[in-house]
């Protein structure tokens, strides 16, 4: 029954065979959980209408001479592609989270996000400025999850603690977002007191940098963000989040004030983002915003989240300054279709292997988009897009010889 | 605004007028449309194809027409693979990003079998890749292409082997040798199928060349990790006179993965924004690749690489895809993707709103609603079916948002529903005055009970469990 875990020394793929082995293992514990219900946790979703722009290719170059029999050519002719390299106005501003002891908190380190000067691995162009990281959910309260997600946690599913040690230790989380939800007065209603103290021994248990995740209910959060907030000043906390419906002026000052970073969360609407940011901007320096435009599960509105991150970073690049931000998802969404936990008809099992999978194609769509820091659940998934993120950023080239004769290849 | 100016290097606005210019202007209605004003804005929204308008085709507008067809021509050329009605059409794109406009022709997915394979193994992949069905909003979503590999390099295994693929289905084809002997031997099986030949390379080309015009065949072009090699051959076969290529950069599954990212959005690039022709061809990846040099490592491992490199080429750029799973777990996320990605982004994603029955129901039946998310709708709808309830269901316009979020975001308020309980007259229908809402819209309860009268009762969180709600609770008081 242990799991065996992706280290930190993965990275250097030293072993691919055993980090193979690790992966499977994760992937292959699935056959001793008892059925579960799911938690549906779906985001906010709206739609976006297009503005009903008509595009048209660009002008062809008309070709002045008549398809006329020509000689057929003999050999190669020679046609030298230049990779097509474009400059940008604008640039992600760089964000910070979590506080080293020299900086004022007492992370093991702080990891910087965004800075990007070109859309997301597009490295023809421009090296990716910073590595997008990886969260991972820990919850103060029992929650319904997926049996494939289940199985990994539930020893520790009413300790957050433990929960957040277990992530760090062994799931390799590059930070941990502890989810506040029992103060929701429609859960168990407990104190913005009583999540400062989960939060506090959670910071005594793990040296990584936090992101803390509300309730949902704008009042409750604001006042519990306030009191977590004065608790770790200077910890470079991420508030998940601040939105249009809080009380904008007090979340934010107080996250100024005690020098931390806020996630501006709006439902699918650029127009949306820019306003809340710009809310912000009266209480807070640029970079210490981070901004979700919300993640739609695959097959439940994906391709809306998707377009909404490309556009955003597109204009960011552009030069929209509301925009310049870096983007954070809430991947997790991602077990809210249905085909992610539910069981289906044999020829889809097994659903422990669909799930997560489900989870990392949500996720590697959304970090083509442009997110920097992705907030997830599945340790599988969570250590693929680990694996992808460190081969795009890798400078690793393909060797043509490798996949040369995949045609005829016996496999 | 700063997104018109990510159009800029290539990207232009089209206009009806632009179309319409170039249009007889006749308003002789013979394509349908009331005006010629009508068929261009139509035909700028690639709604209709200008061979819609006969005198459009006539010999005096032979220039108009030839300048029209240029004016609309994709950035990336249309390739048709395959013949009649299952013919499968791949590229046509007009824009890099989706929000651009739309793409059009999703992404062909290919299950590979081998010249090598034991019969049964070859027609029972055959037979899964024809199988594969998903019902997802409304539509079945279905695997498209077989592509034939040859492991033997023996041309009489693999025209067998051909001849036994087609022989079993009528999807379209791929026929993969880089030996030219090989592939004919194929092609003479099926040579007016039109199948995509895979591959000319650099030591191939003019053999494959000579295929691809001889039996009329796109040709595809593999140069791995050169893309200066691809487009010189992109260049020598379009002037030896093949017209329909497809380009093949190499799909790197993981070391080399950045190469793969950065040669698909390259010459994608090239194509839309510089409208360099050359590269301007239907791209495909071969996932594939996963599986080789697999040694030891478990058969899972290999499918699950395989599929998130081809989701990730679904979002950048592939228009054909091969790969070796023809397990249902690794292909649905896969295939739920490429739906997703090439929905129109102009159009929201909604049903009508408004009363909806199901089965035969009476004077006591339940009655329920739900909003006009059509993937929402469509859940809650194949739900009751399933559970063969007859009931009423009232479909909120909550501008096609999901139940929890159009509660955050007020589209769905009690207002609304009390509006609606009015407007459907179903307090006709029914002699009770209990509503059945979803349990994301629990918050609501209080207040739509107030604003219509009716007994409010909250629903399961997921569609799911609406047989088993109602056996439960309905009639029970």
């Amino acid at each position: 029954m242990t799991h065996h875990l992706p280290e930190k020394k993965k990275e250097k793929k030293e072993d691919e065979k055993e980090d193979f082995l690790s992966l499977f293992e994760q992937l292959a514990k699935f056959q001793e959980i008892e059925l579960e219900d799911v938690e549906m946790e779906f985001g906010d979703l709206e739609l976006w209408f297009q503005p009903g722009a008509v595009a048209a290719p660009p002008l062809p170059i008309l070709k002045t001479v008549p398809p006329i029999a020509k000689a057929k050519p003999a050999e190669i002719l020679q046609a030298d592609f230049i990779p097509p390299i474009e400059q940008y106005p604008g640039q992600v501003v760089e964000v910070t989270l979590g506080a080293t002891k020299s900086q004022g908190g007492s992370r093991g380190r702080a990891i910087t996000i965004g800075g990007e000067k070109s859309p997301a691995f597009y490295t023809f162009e421009n090296p990716t400025t910073h590595r997008p990281i990886i969260s991972l959910d820990v919850f103060d309260m029992k929650v319904p999850l997926a049996k494939a997600v289940k199985m990994h946690v539930k020893e520790v599913m009413e300790d957050p603690v433990a929960w957040a040690k277990l992530a760090v230790d062994k799931f390799g989380a590059d930070m941990v977002t502890m989810h506040i939800i029992s103060i929701d007065p429609l859960l168990k209603d407990t104190s913005p007191k009583d999540a400062a103290k989960t939060v506090e021994n959670v910071l005594q248990a793990v040296d990584v940098p936090l992101v803390i995740g509300g309730c949902g209910d704008p009042k409750k959060d604001a006042a519990a963000f306030e009191l977590i907030a004065e608790m770790a000043a200077g910890e470079r906390l991420l508030f998940s989040s601040v939105t249009q419906d809080m009380d904008i002026e007090k979340v934010a000052t107080v996250i100024n004030k005690h020098d931390h970073v806020a996630l501006s969360f709006t439902p699918m609407d650029l127009n949306q983002a820019r306003q809340l940011n710009r809310r912000l901007y009266d209480f807070l320096p640029k970079e210490r915003i981070v901004m979700d435009t919300t993640t739609a599960a695959l097959g439940y509105g994906l391709e809306y989240a998707f377009t909404i991150m490309e556009r955003a970073r597109l204009a960011a690049l552009m030069g929209d300054p509301e925009l310049q931000h870096p983007m954070s998802s809430g991947t997790t969404n991602a077990w809210a279709a249905r085909e992610a936990w539910m069981e289906m008809a044999p020829e889809w099992d097994p659903r422990e292997l669909r799930g997560p999978l489900w989870e990392v194609v949500t996720a590697t769509n959304l970090l083509l988009a442009g997110v920097d820091l992705f907030m997830m659940m599945h340790p599988a998934a969570v250590k693929t897009l680990k694996d992808i993120i460190t081969e795009l950023t890798s400078g690793n080239r393909g060797k043509a010889e490798k996949i040369a004769s995949w045609v005829s290849a016996k496999i | 605004m700063s997104e018109r100016e990510a159009k800029k290097g290539g990207m232009k606005e089209l206009s009806p007028i632009d179309v319409y210019m170039l249009l007889p202007k006749t308003n002789c209605k013979e394509c349908g449309e009331d005006n010629c004003m009508a068929f261009a804005a139509k035909v700028v929204n690639r709604e209709v194809k200008i061979e819609k308008c006969p005198p459009l085709l006539k010999k005096e507008n032979e220039k108009a027409y030839k300048q029209l067809s240029d004016m609309l021509k994709p950035a990336v050329k249309e390739v048709i693979i395959g013949e009649g009605n299952n013919a499968y059409t791949v590229g046509g794109k007009l824009v890099m990003y989706r929000h651009e406009f739309t793409y059009f022709n999703p992404t062909a997915i290919a299950i590979d079998v081998t010249d090598e394979m034991p019969d049964e193994e070859l027609l029972g992949r055959v037979k899964k890749t024809e199988g594969f069905e998903y019902v997802y909003i409304g539509t079945k979503i279905r695997l498209s292409m077989i592509a034939i590999r040859s492991t033997s390099n023996e041309p009489e295994k693999f025209r067998v082997a051909v001849k036994k693929v087609a022989e079993n289905t009528a999807l379209p084809l791929v026929l993969c040798s880089f030996n030219p002997e090989v592939l004919e031997a194929g092609l003479m099986t099926v040579p007016k199928q039109r199948p995509l030949l895979y591959a000319a390379t650099k030591d191939n080309w003019k053999d494959m060349a000579e295929l691809a015009l001889m039996y009329n065949c796109p040709l595809a072009v593999f140069a791995p990790n050169d893309l200066t090699l691809l487009k010189s051959l992109a260049k020598t076969l379009t002037e030896y006179g093949v017209s329909d290529l497809v380009l093949d950069p190499g799909t790197f599954v993981d070391e080399g993965l950045a190469d793969t990212v950065n040669s698909f959005t390259m010459l994608r690039r090239a194509a839309c924004k510089q409208g360099d022709e050359l590269v301007g061809f239907p791209l495909i990846g071969t996932p594939i690749t996963a599986w080789l040099e697999r040694g030891s490592m478990p058969q899972e491992i290999a499918l699950w690489n395989e599929a998130y490199a081809a989701g990730m080429l679904i979002n950048r750029y592939a228009d054909i895809l091969i790969m070796h799973s023809i397990r249902g777990w690794s292909l649905l996320p896969i295939a739920i993707l490429r739906q997703n990605i090439y929905t129109d982004p102009r159009k929201p994603v909604a049903v009508e709103p408004g009363m909806r029955t199901f089965g035969a129901p009476d004077e006591n039946s339940p009655v329920m609603m739900t909003t006009n998310f059509a993937l929402t709708y469509y859940t809650v709808a194949s739900d009751i079916e399933s559970s063969g309830v007859s009931c009423y269901l009232i479909v909120i316009d909550t501008e096609g948002i999901a139940v929890d979020s159009a509660v955050a975001g007020r589209k769905l308020t009690s207002e609304k529903i009390a509006d609606a309980i009015k407007q459907t007259g179903v307090e006709g229908k029914v002699k009770h005055r209990k509503l059945i809402i979803p349990g994301k819209a629990a918050r609501l309860s209080g207040e739509i009970e107030e604003l219509s009268n009716w007994q409010v009762m909250v629903g399961p969180r997921d569609s799911a469990d609406i047989p088993k709600f109602l056996q439960e609770k309905w009639g029970k008081d």
